[in-house]
């Protein structure tokens, strides 16, 4: 690992261990919120930043690991998380397995259009049918028992869970991207003819990182539903594949330390927006404020809040040794 | 490094929107959740307009505390909902939670409010469950149960010896719940429900649906909407000519405070409501004229749901003195007390939720004229709850 | 089902359809022709449904019209946000990629939102249907038509009609047709590429508009109308093949018919029925049913 990633790491580190001594039951619940977020934009990461696949329905995937975490919970008894999580995510690696199986036949736009169809055919699935309890949502009803007397719930406990599933996801997304398979995956982006041409079969190798990105997203979403207790289809929406697909621009494609930067900076900037202090009564327009940041943020900063360095020493004309170095991922 | 320091920079804001929440001792305050917009915005707003009447009736105070109020919108949008009444309790630190309209909203209200044991008082939300499995100390009702007014108007339709029905409804808790309700109480009567109709909320395309009614002809319809919703259903169902030969019945919902934009659509519509117009009680009267001099407007059910949360929140800080962690005195005051509502004296049960009486109103001009009562001391099943 | 409720509900999917189709030509058009993913097209389609509320009581004090005149003047302000936007906005993203259109014209869904909350607020509306077409068509006994969803069903055809003659019978349209197929030779044989973006784009928005329009009054106004709308145009233009005028009317009339039958026949799968019919016929031809140019 580069020294700069190190780093990351460690900062990250202490503050997500420092910041709950400190802080109100709010703000740890915000930064809980975030890692989730931060995880569920990592799994997108792996296939819009490292795989060029531009994917607009990783909602059904989260929204899978959710609702399987809630269904499959007990109502009077508790569950046992190693049953629990291993069945939410495999049941949004399925899915992905099956959407990714089917939308890789079409390219470009209509890859986009597809994986929204299916992401929409999960959401009317729940939202309509028995089958997810309907619009209102359902209830958590129970906790899941990591090992003996010890309950996934309170605060703190889901703070730390969730603060140790992103550390997992990012070195697991870390030694995969620097794999053989990630590097391929690298390739495929750049120029999938090509690889083909060198004996790539890419077919499977963009439909595993589908089907791992559905998974990582499937943790993201079992998390979700264990902080929250309560679920609804509406996490399910398009609305929450744009804003995913917004995080990781704002930290900068290609990078996965961009998808963990865009995370915290989107709810950074939600609570910004919305806060009343700074804009009175216009805070409960607070979208407008993220629709401008969008479109700015793409129009100037196209690389994302991580290539901003780069571009402003470009634009310092600082010619650095980095920028001759063809894209890599790095963490 | 700089993104560090920004960082921080921001997160400091939150302290300080903490801070700036710091309460002084001797206010109270109040969370309002309640759909400032949207189809539901006209009820979010009467709820806030009895609640607060009945607190500037008692000059600003309860238990000698003054009242302060914090406003958030909850778009009736269950998937804000967690989110909303978490700022609202862990960040503003309110001590009472008044809210909400829609039920898929109040779900979330509830389980928050019941892991955090904060007061939670119900001024409209009708599901079943908050009274049901997620009952709680600290949870109350002011307004009914989903399935309270379809049983009340399935009692009715049964003794007027209609047969058949089709229901119609959003396809979501409430509508689910109010059907139910009535299919209940009809089917016990002797009637059959042939279909059940929903739409996706708050879709108000009812074409489709009201041209298989007028093929199935049924001998009435049981319909539950609200808001917005209300009003372009009897209109496109007066409209279809339907209303001349399959009567609309449902509860009041269908109607109440929509009686100026219905206009000649609701005419003579029959619905049941746990409050209706022309009461002519001593305090329904003081109550309306009250309502009418502060707001310029005609008070409605809504308004009475949230003047009622209020008398309940009044009386269970008396009980505390004003302590709102006292929540066995709180909640042992509330359950032994009758209150004296304007729509007619009532009590709360076990589950916290009213035992009222509900009313057959029919619309004659520009009122819902009660008619008689439909059904007495009706209280709501209370399934799972093990208060 | 009885002959008169089949023809009833016949007409219901003829008319969602037909409306579909005026929102999806527009976005079809855009693609084929700019490349521009616009998934704020949608947004059109809502600020006309909000023109056509909150016009009607400025048209009736200053210039005395009723429905047909608001009609008119929001289409004239619709043109002209259309060539706006164009020229402010849009230009900008031709040269693009794919991903960074989406995120905005995504971004740009959530300023329009916005910008109709702050000015017309967040309520429910609803729009009156003009006095001379609240009538109602008998059909057998019990049953009704409303008059007014012939008048939409109409009026979408009388706009298919007319942008199916200038795109084939005119040269303007000709320009058009070649320029959805391929744009730098059109530009080559002299076209002014550049004005004839702006006019389509205007066309595409006020074609929008116009449907928010004429629905308004089924509908009623609310937030997030045009977001439902989008969603649903783009799995037509994406059926029907994007590019294509006559993939998008044959795709909007199967949406039309499967979204209403499905709702009777079918309710509690009718909302996932068009994606998988999206799905089934991505599969069996993945760039839609019809070419480019169509």
């Amino acid at each position: 690992m580069k020294k700069s990633q190190l780093f990351f790491l460690l900062i990250l580190a202490s503050i997500l261990v420092f910041l709950p001594q400190i802080s109100s039951e709010y703000v740890t619940d915000w930064l809980t919120k975030t890692m989730i977020f931060a995880i569920f934009a990592l799994s997108l990461e792996l296939l819009v930043g490292q795989t060029g696949l531009v994917c607009f329905g990783q909602s059904a995937f989260f929204g899978i690991g959710a609702y399987t975490a809630v269904l499959f919970s007990a109502k009077v008894d508790h569950t046992y998380l190693g049953y629990l999580l291993p069945l939410a995510i495999f049941a949004a690696a399925l899915y992905a397995l099956i959407v990714g199986a089917l939308s890789l036949r079409t390219k470009g736009v209509y890859f986009i259009m597809v994986t929204l169809a299916f992401a929409q055919m999960a959401y009317y699935v729940i939202h309509d049918t028995p089958l997810g309890g309907g619009t209102d949502g359902i209830y958590l009803y129970s906790k899941p028992i990591i090992f003996g007397d010890l309950v996934l719930e309170g605060s703190i406990c889901i703070y730390f869970f969730t603060a140790i599933s992103l550390f997992l996801v990012l070195g697991f997304l870390g030694l995969l991207s620097s794999s053989r398979f990630g590097r391929a995956l690298i390739g495929i982006k750049i120029n999938e003819l090509r690889m083909r041409a060198m004996g790539f079969e890419t077919y499977w190798y963009k439909l595993a990182a589908f089907v791992i990105s559905g998974a990582i997203a499937g943790i993201a979403g079992f998390l979700f539903a264990m902080k929250d207790g309560f679920v609804n289809p509406e996490i399910l929406s398009w609305h929450v594949s744009g804003t995913v697909l917004m995080m990781i621009i704002l930290g900068g494609l290609g990078h996965l330390r961009g998808a963990v930067i865009g995370a915290f900076t989107y709810a950074l900037l939600e609570e910004i927006f919305r806060s009343e202090i700074i804009f009175g009564s216009f805070s409960k327009n607070w979208h407008l404020g993220l629709g401008l940041t969008l479109i700015l943020s793409v129009a100037l900063l196209p690389k994302g809040l991580f290539g901003m360095r780069d571009q402003l020493l470009r634009g310092l004309s600082l010619d650095l040794g980095n920028f001759k170095k063809p894209p890599k991922t790095k963490l | 490094m700089k993104l560090l320091k920004i960082g921080m920079c921001l997160l400091s804001i939150f302290f300080t929107e903490t801070l700036v929440f710091a309460q002084s001792n001797t206010q109270l305050k109040i969370g309002f959740m309640l759909p400032y917009s949207g189809t539901f915005a006209a009820l979010g707003n009467a709820i806030e307009n009895g609640f607060t009447l009945y607190i500037k009736e008692n000059g600003g105070k309860l238990a000698g505390r003054e009242i302060v109020y914090i406003k958030v919108d909850d778009e009736s949008d269950p998937s804000k909902a967690t989110d909303n009444v978490n700022k609202l309790i862990k960040r503003d630190n309110v001590d009472v939670i008044i809210g909400t309209v829609h039920s898929g909203v109040a779900m979330a209200m509830a389980k928050v409010a019941k892991d955090t044991g904060t007061t939670l008082i119900i001024p409209n939300a009708g599901a079943d469950a908050i009274t049901g499995p997620m009952c709680a100390k600290n949870i109350f009702r002011s307004s009914f149960t989903n399935g309270q007014p379809g049983y009340a108007m399935g009692e009715v339709a049964a003794k007027k010896n209609h047969k058949t029905a089709i229901t119609l409804t959003w396809k979501y808790a409430a509508g689910e719940e109010s059907v139910k309700g009535f299919k209940d109480s009809f089917e016990k009567g002797g009637g059959k429900v042939i279909k059940d109709l929903t739409l996706p909320f708050p879709n108000v395309e009812f074409q489709a649906l009201l041209t298989e009614i007028a093929a199935a002809k049924p001998d009435i319809v049981y319909s539950f909407v609200a808001g917005a919703g209300a009003v372009k259903l009897v209109k496109d169902y007066a409209a279809a000519g339907l209303n001349k030969t399959i009567p609309l019945y449902g509860p009041g919902f269908l109607t109440d405070g929509l009686l100026e934009a219905l206009g000649d659509s609701a005419k003579g519509m029959l619905t049941t409501l746990h409050y209706a117009d022309g009461l002519n009680t001593k305090r329904d009267k003081e109550f309306r004229l009250s309502y009418a001099k502060t707001f310029r407007l005609q008070p409605d059910v809504y308004a009475v749901q949230g003047y009622d949360a209020a008398q309940m929140l009044a009386i269970g800080l008396k009980a505390s003195q004003g302590d709102v962690s006292r929540k066995d005195d709180f909640a042992k005051a509330i359950r032994s007390a009758t209150i004296d509502s304007p729509r007619g004296p009532f009590t709360i049960s076990k589950a916290h939720n009213p035992i009222q009486d509900f009313y057959l109103r029919e619309v004659i001009g520009k009122e819902n004229k009660s008619v008689g009562i439909a059904s007495k001391s009706l209280a709501d099943a209370a399934r799972g709850c093990n208060m | 089902m009885d002959f008169f409720t089949l023809l009833i509900q016949v007409l219901n999917a003829v008319q969602y359809g037909l409306l579909l189709f005026l929102v999806a030509a527009g976005l079809t058009l855009i693609f084929g022709m700019m490349g521009i993913i616009n998934l704020a097209h949608g947004s059109f389609y809502m600020i006309g449904a909000y023109l056509s509320f909150g016009l009607a009581p400025i048209v009736g004090q200053t210039i005395g019209g009723g429905f047909l005149v608001t009609l008119v003047v929001g289409l004239i302000f619709a043109i002209f946000l259309g060539y706006l936007l164009e020229w402010l906005f849009y230009s900008y993203l031709y040269e693009r990629d794919h991903l960074q259109q989406v995120l905005m014209t995504y971004g740009l869904i959530l300023v329009f939102e916005e910008i109709r909350s702050l000015l017309l607020g967040d309520d429910v509306h609803s729009v009156a249907i003009p006095d001379w077409l609240s009538a109602s068509i008998q059909l057998g006994d019990i049953m009704t038509y409303p008059t007014y969803r012939l008048f939409i069903s109409g009026m979408c055809l009388l706009l298919a009609a007319a942008m199916l003659i200038v795109l084939t019978k005119t040269r303007l349209g000709m320009m058009i047709r070649a320029g959805s197929v391929n744009r730098e030779m059109t530009q080559s044989l002299g076209v002014n590429i550049q004005f004839l973006y702006r006019l389509v784009f205007a066309a595409g928005v006020a074609i929008a508009a116009f449907a928010g329009m004429i629905a308004a009054p089924v509908t009623s106004v609310y937030p997030g109308m045009g977001q439902n709308i989008l969603i649903i145009c783009f799995v037509v233009v994406v059926i029907g093949g994007i590019g294509s005028i006559r993939g998008a009317l044959i795709a909007s009339l199967l949406i039309g018919f499967v979204d209403t039958f499905g709702k009777v026949l079918l309710p509690n799968v009718a909302g996932v029925l068009m994606y998988v019919l999206m799905a089934t016929i991505l599969l069996w031809k993945p760039s839609g049913l019809f070419k480019a140019g169509s």
